[in-house]
């Protein structure tokens, strides 16, 4: 199989079907050893869901191998209709929400939505000095922890979305198929997320961007 | 039209995605064009989302890969996805 390929599908629009369907068709045939290739691309992504679900890198890495095993073992029902990854991520999720339940005996976040769709003050933080992030700065640990506590502080109904959309690059419908929900309700949740993320974000941002003013004007900015 | 402050801010998550119409699209340029923080909004609502999309972001333990890996051998050698 093309690993390459497939390794694409998580990150784009277009499902490499031909191959994902003709590696698991020879997995069901008997090459069982070709699951740890198709599973390699979407490895990283149900290690990140998991972890923003449940908070735990060990609970994440636990629930990640259960999750595998069950692709595994209910591989001869996946029928190509939705990304191989969209179906892992979708068996993923249920996994992450079933060892939420379980755990009943640890205070959690509740599970369904704390906020409606029509709730919340969503102004973003208004400032005229900013000055823009380079990638590269997520070299300094500091930064990456920074963003990843700011996810974790979402609502999960956001916080979800913003995994789905924005790291997982899954499309609006692929997203709103998976969470069982609208593309409209995708929209809305991840505007308020991106906008409870700035207002977050950009006063701690600030000491990350370099002091020389040469930034202005990456990443589009009007000036 | 002319649209004003909150207008924009409430479709920056769209703009961003390219999910706005052309007419929309023009209003909201035109608007960031001369108002400065409408425009350090979207500048700084653009950076977050490309800083969050990095992998850096979350990362993955040590070893992870390989006890995955190792745990599924063993499935594989005894299961078949049937």
């Amino acid at each position: 199989m093309d690993t390459e390929q497939l390794t694409s599908e998580i990150k784009s629009g277009a499902p490499v079907a031909d191959s994902t369907t003709e590696t698991i068709a020879r997995i069901l045939a008997g090459e069982a050893h070709l699951f740890h290739a198709l599973i390699r691309p979407v490895e990283r992504a149900v290690f990140v869901m998991l972890f923003m679900l449940l908070r735990s890198e060990s609970d994440a890495e636990d629930v990640a191998q259960e999750t595998f095993i069950k692709v595994f073992r209910n591989l001869h029902s996946f029928r190509g209709d939705s990304k191989f990854s969209t179906w892992v991520l979708s068996i993923t999720r249920n996994e992450g929400l079933a060892w939420l339940r379980k755990r009943a005996s640890r205070p959690e976040e509740p599970l369904e939505p704390v906020l409606d769709d029509s709730s919340g003050d969503y102004t973003p933080a208004l400032l005229t000095d900013w000055r823009e992030v380079p990638l590269e700065a997520l070299e300094r640990k500091e930064l990456g922890q920074c963003l990843s506590r700011a996810i974790l502080k979402l609502p999960p109904i956001y916080r979800e979305v913003v995994q789905l959309r924005d790291i997982d690059e899954l499309d609006v419908q692929e997203t709103a198929d998976l969470l069982g929900i609208t593309a409209g309700s995708v929209k809305v949740r991840l505007h308020r997320a991106r906008t409870m993320l700035q207002k977050e974000l950009v006063p701690l941002l600030k000491e990350f961007a370099p002091a020389s003013s040469r930034w202005r004007g990456l990443f589009g900015r009007r000036v | 039209m002319k649209i004003d402050c909150r207008h924009v801010w409430d479709h920056i998550s769209a703009y961003i995605d390219g999910d706005v119409d052309a007419v929309l699209r023009a209003e909201i340029d035109r608007h960031l064009e001369h108002c400065e923080i409408c425009s350090a909004v979207m500048d700084s609502t653009r950076n977050v989302v490309v800083l969050i999309a990095d992998e850096r972001v979350f990362e993955i333990p040590a070893g992870y890969s390989e006890r995955l890996h190792r745990r599924l051998d063993a499935v594989l050698a005894t299961e078949s996805p049937d």
